[in-house]
This record gives structure tokens, C-alpha cells and sequence, in this order.
């Protein structure tokens, strides 16, 4: 017995010393993973994490946030972004944002007008809701600068939305992301006389 | 000696690897900051305080975006405004609100410069961090 207690210690000196250097190479390794598979997807145990767990906060305010979880237990879900869809979060009264910071009674001016765009490419086509946008906008966050008012004198490209001109100056940094292609290509396109013909 | 010191050292020896590797394991290296978040680190870290964070969602909860974007001026673009302490003491920008009558005001400077260091001005999460710069929050290694 005395001959297997004794090589019990060295054994288990050997074993930590090898757990702790694979804990320190695992270390290393982790910070210079080249390869970081589903970089652009959290799984859901790594969504809406507290600011002291987020990897940008740091220093003693950082426990003193709000956490996200906390305010968005009871808004509806979205399946990319915040995970919430703040859209139907508004349409739902779940939130009540003001529209003036001194007066909470001011309601917005809200304008019922949807634009369709055309596109060129096999996706549907583009409806423009100005209803959803006007709850939360005014009329010269995007006009004229961004969008200018007339039709046709817009030139989008999924390629400037994407480096975050056009939609993309929300879309992609706080609306909801581009990933959600058919809450814009939404309708369906119209069969021209030339594709019909085609497809016959 | 007794029976068991070379089975209780050898299990806490065990243990506490386990649990260096643990936490090793559950600690997040890549930033997974709220998307919208946005860090502004125009002059913070330069004048020895830490990055400002604001997270777009819980004032988005409290205010439309046109009463900081239309109302206050905020450009849609992240380190796109000019913003000082000077200006916010004098109710300009963050300072409309962050007044301590509507929001806490600029005594609780951690609060707001709460960006881990290093960290440079962008919007975490947006579609061009996540298409152009590799992850994490973090300045590029």
C-alpha cells in the first residue's frame, strides 16, 4: 500500500503541473485563434450578457448599468440585433419612448406612406413603410441629406448599405441588421408580359 | 501523517485545475457588447479617462431616436460629433438630459466613461465591424 501512496503524489504533482499548463497554453492559444468559427453568431447563452461580462465595459461603473436582460424581459423577440423587435415593442406600447426629453405627453408626427423600390436583381421588391419610421424619426433625420425626396432620385445599392450609407446609416448599427432581408424585400414582384412569355 | 493527506491534496489539487480551466473556458474574450452599442473614444483616453459606452438600447427604451438625432444634433456616426465635457456642462448634447434633473448628471463620470481601455470609437456589432474589422472589441491586435 505504502509503494501505490507513494506514487500517488508525484503522479498527481505530474497531472496538475500538465493541467495547468494546458489551462496556460489553452490561454494562449485562445487569444491568437485564427480561426473563430460562427464569429458573427452568439449563441443564446452569450446574448444580451451584462456590461461586466461584455468584453467593452470596464472600471466600477460598469456594475452599476442597467443590464439588458433586465429591461428586455417583457418585449417582444427578434431573432438578430438586440433580439428584441422594437418596432412591434412600440406598436405594443411594451415601451413608451418620448418624443420630446421634457414633455412625456408629446405625440409624434407620424405620416402613413409606403414607397415601393423596384429592384433590379430575383429578390422582392423593397416596401418602404414611412408609418414605422415616423414613430421614431423626423422627417430631417433622413431628408434631404440621406434620402433625397423624390422619386428615382435615390440610387440604393445593398453594397452602400452594407458600408453603412443609405439604410445602412441604421440599418446594420441599430435598426435591425441586413441579415433580415424580408422585412424589406417584401413584395412580391409582378410578372412582366416579356417573363411570361419566357417562362410559356 | 494521516490515511488521506495524499488523496485530499491530490483532490484539491484536481480541483482547483478544474476550476482554473473553468474559468478559463467561461471567461468571454471576444467582445459580446449589446448591438448599437457605441464606444466614443475620441478623447477620452487620450485625457487619461476610460472610453465613453452608450448603449443605444436603453435609451432607445426611454427616447425616440429624433429627440437625440434631430432635437440634440447627434450625427449617425459614431466619433461624428464633436463632444467635450465643456459642452455637456453646458447643456449641449448628452448634457440636455444628463443635467441631474432628467438623466444623472456628470459627476458620475464612471458611469458613462466605463470602455474597457483600448477599446477604440466604433459601433459594436454593426454590419461593417462585423464585415470589415476581424471580431472582438478590442483595438485590432
Amino acid at each position: 500500500m505504502s509503494i501505490v501512496k507513494n506514487l500517488i503524489t508525484p503522479a498527481a504533482t505530474v497531472i496538475a503541473v500538465f493541467i495547468l499548463l494546458l489551462f496556460l497554453v489553452n490561454k494562449e492559444s485562445h487569444s491568437a485563434d485564427p480561426n473563430q468559427f460562427n464569429r458573427l453568431m452568439a449563441p443564446p447563452s452569450k446574448r444580451n450578457p451584462p456590461p461586466t461580462e461584455d468584453g467593452i465595459h470596464d472600471g466600477p461603473g460598469a456594475s452599476m448599468l442597467q443590464t439588458p436582460k433586465s429591461a428586455f424581459g417583457t418585449l417582444p423577440k427578434s431573432k438578430s440585433g438586440n433580439y428584441i423587435d422594437w418596432v412591434k415593442a412600440l406598436d405594443e406600447k411594451k415601451i413608451q419612448p418620448r418624443y420630446d426629453r421634457n414633455d412625456p405627453e408629446v405625440q409624434p408626427i407620424v405620416m402613413d406612406l409606403n414607397i415601393v423600390h423596384e429592384v433590379k436583381g430575383s429578390m422582392p421588391n423593397v416596401v418602404y413603410p414611412h408609418k414605422q419610421h415616423t414613430e421614431w424619426l423626423d422627417c430631417s433625420n433622413c431628408h434631404p441629406a440621406i434620402f433625397v425626396p423624390q422619386k428615382g432620385a435615390n440610387n440604393i445599392t445593398m453594397a452602400s448599405i452594407l458600408l453603412g450609407e443609405k439604410c445602412g446609416v441604421c440599418h446594420g448599427k441599430v435598426a435591425f441588421p441586413v441579415s433580415e432581408c424580408r422585412r424589406c424585400h417584401s413584395q412580391k414582384k409582378k410578372q412582366s408580359a416579356g417573363a411570361k412569355a419566357a417562362a410559356k | 501523517m494521516k490515511k488521506y493527506d495524499e488523496n485530499v491534496v491530490l483532490a484539491i489539487v484536481l480541483l482547483l485545475s478544474m476550476v482554473l480551466v473553468a474559468v478559463d473556458l467561461l471567461t468571454t474574450r471576444d467582445a459580446h457588447a449589446e448591438y448599437g452599442d457605441v464606444v466614443i473614444n475620441k478623447y477620452s483616453e487620450a485625457a487619461g479617462m476610460r472610453p465613453v459606452v452608450f448603449p443605444h438600447w436603453f435609451h432607445r427604451v426611454r427616447f425616440r431616436c429624433k429627440v437625440c438625432h434631430a432635437d440634440l444634433g447627434f450625427k449617425f456616426e459614431a466619433g461624428g460629433n464633436e463632444i467635450n465635457m465643456l459642452k455637456i456642462i453646458d447643456g449641449e448634447y448628452c448634457g440636455a438630459c444628463h443635467d441631474g434633473d432628467l438623466a444623472w448628471s456628470v459627476e458620475n463620470c464612471d458611469l458613462c466613461h466605463s470602455g474597457a481601455p483600448g477599446t477604440p470609437t466604433q459601433v459594436h456589432e454593426s454590419t461593417l465591424q462585423k464585415l470589415v474589422a476581424p471580431t472582438g472589441g478590442k483595438a485590432t491586435e
